[in-house]
């Protein structure tokens, strides 16, 4: 009874083009596609750095990294808020509360998983070309775009996978966005929020609309990687 | 849309982060202007679950924009979070419902004066079925020591909100020491009024709700009010600006304009006009100075 009624939520969400909705959509869409390319602009060459760097103590630092990967988005979303806050030591700039501020705390999240996922990629395929490299003169660093470039369909699996953490995630943006409507609301604030209201068709109308999202996301990911990987032969 | 903005944005933060993160002293090194946030004049309001979930700001918020031009972006938590979003200074203005909290909030510096802007009034909701046999009481306390008696589940907010304060001065007024006689019949979720309401309805428990979130909640099961009409179940809500001397930043003047506007004749009608099934909400009383 209310699954049918969700589904009959969702599909009028989607055909009903109501302004409020897809401005919830698209702020959704640009938080956590922000917060992707953020970690993955600083997160792949770090993690292929650490992939081939040798120092001391760099087992702690994958198992430390690893250990992100578990990061509770609450804690990421409370750790944001004290430094935004207007009392913490970021607070001058005035971004508690605002999509900024939520694509910083989905930045947390997201940035350990690229790093640990590139890591052991490029672990494993230097591993396995590294006499080709440093034939064509590549050592150390040097082999490091060569490495990212060769392993770019594997790691959009890595990018895949803290774009699916960002965009599944309440806790982080509901403390430090503050879910205020028309400003910081995205899908699953206003998921959590309809739920708050007992208005659960349309909270699991919304979910079903945000998992349709991902799909699409998904499948538009893996298309290309497909046909990139055909011309790449 | 704001891509590039948000992007630049939390470069800036992350940039600034690390900076901070290197420098010995905890200041940021750089205290450059923010990006400003998308709109143009807003004002940030830490408000309760009662007043968002009810729809009542959904209902005044456009006419005030009409009036002044000035958004406001409301945060909805508990009294007790929310008066300490003020006090942070993550807020300028802040709009709740527990009276001894906003009179210590005022006194201690952080904001004020209060002013008192509408009430309304809890209601204790329970299953139908009613196994302390408490349905038509008008008596609060005889209410709660019944309940307590029977060991009847009963779901509190436990989350320091005004709505959690009201609940405990009750069992106060009920001489029924909690710390002494809870047991698992009495069950604390630290959530909001409607995830209460929701695990009410979930587990056949009673529960205090402020009657505007009753009323728009939609997911009522086999829950009705029990007891209702108790002069002991008012509900007071007061407002007040966070203190701009305290925390520069607050928008003293845009803010100050919210809160003439909410208890001005124009505000209190607009609160008075909004109702839900032909049912008004909340009772605007901005001139009794005594509330």
């Amino acid at each position: 009874m209310d699954i049918s009624q969700s589904f009959a939520a969702a599909i009028g969400l989607i055909l009903g083009g109501d302004p409020a909705f897809l401005a919830i959509v698209g702020l959704s869409l640009t938080v956590t596609l922000s917060a992707v390319a953020i970690a993955a602009f600083i997160g792949l060459p770090l993690g292929a750095l650490l992939a081939l760097a040798r120092f001391p103590g760099r087992g702690a630092v994958i198992v430390l990294v690893n250990a992100l990967m578990g990061l509770p988005p609450v804690v990421a979303g409370l750790l944001v808020f004290l430094l935004l806050s207007r009392s913490g030591p970021l607070g001058p700039l005035g971004l508690l509360f605002t999509p900024t501020a939520m694509v910083l705390a989905q930045t947390l999240l997201v940035l350990p998983i690229v790093i640990a996922i590139t890591r052991q990629l490029t672990e494993d395929l230097h591993g396995e070309y590294r006499e080709h490299l440093a034939s064509i003169g590549l050592t150390g660093r040097s082999a490091i775009p060569t490495l990212l470039w060769d392993g770019r369909f594997a790691l959009a699996t890595a990018i895949l996978a803290g774009f699916g953490r960002a965009s599944a995630e309440v806790g982080a943006v509901l403390i430090v966005g503050g879910n205020i409507a028309g400003y910081t609301r995205t899908m699953t604030t206003a998921i959590a929020l309809e739920t708050s209201k007992g208005d659960l068709p349309l909270a699991l109308g919304l979910g079903i609309v945000l998992i349709l999202l991902t799909l699409a996301i998904n499948a538009v990911t893996y298309g290309a990687s497909r046909v990139g990987a055909r011309f790449a032969g | 849309m704001l891509t590039k903005r948000h992007l630049l944005g939390a470069t800036t933060a992350l940039l600034a982060l690390g900076a901070a993160a290197l420098a010995q002293d905890t200041r940021p090194a750089a205290t450059t202007a923010a990006p400003a946030p998308a709109g143009t004049r807003f004002i940030t309001v830490a408000s309760t679950t009662s007043t968002v979930d009810s729809g009542l700001f959904n209902h005044l918020l456009p006419l005030f924009k009409a009036k002044t031009g000035i958004d406001v972006r409301v945060i909805s938590q508990g009294t007790g979070q929310a008066l300490d979003t003020g006090r942070r200074g993550d807020a300028d203005v802040v709009f709740v419902h527990a009276r001894a909290a906003e009179e210590k909030f005022v006194a201690d510096g952080h904001g004020g004066p209060r002013r008192p802007v509408m009430y309304n009034d809890f209601v204790l909701i329970g299953p139908k079925s009613d196994p302390a046999g408490i349905k038509g009481s008008r008596d609060i306390a005889a209410a709660l020591t019944a309940i307590q008696t029977k060991a009847a589940p009963f779901v509190s907010r436990g989350d320091r909100s005004g709505t959690h304060q009201a609940e405990l001065a009750l069992w106060q007024a009920a001489r029924i020491d909690l710390a002494a006689t809870r047991g698992t019949w009495y069950r604390e979720i630290g959530q909001g009024m409607g995830a209460a309401l929701n695990t009410a309805g979930g587990m056949n428990a009673y529960v205090l709700s402020d009657r505007a979130t009753w009323l728009s909640f939609r997911n009522r099961g086999d829950l009705d009010i029990l007891v209702e009409g108790d002069r002991r179940l008012f509900n007071q809500y007061g407002i007040m600006l966070v203190n701009p001397q305290r925390h520069p930043h607050v928008k003293q003047a845009d803010g100050q304009a919210f809160i003439d506007w909410i208890v001005s004749p124009e505000g209190q009608k607009a609160i008075a006009d909004y109702k839900i099934n032909g049912q008004q909400l909340f009772f605007a009383n901005a001139s009794d100075t005594g509330a």
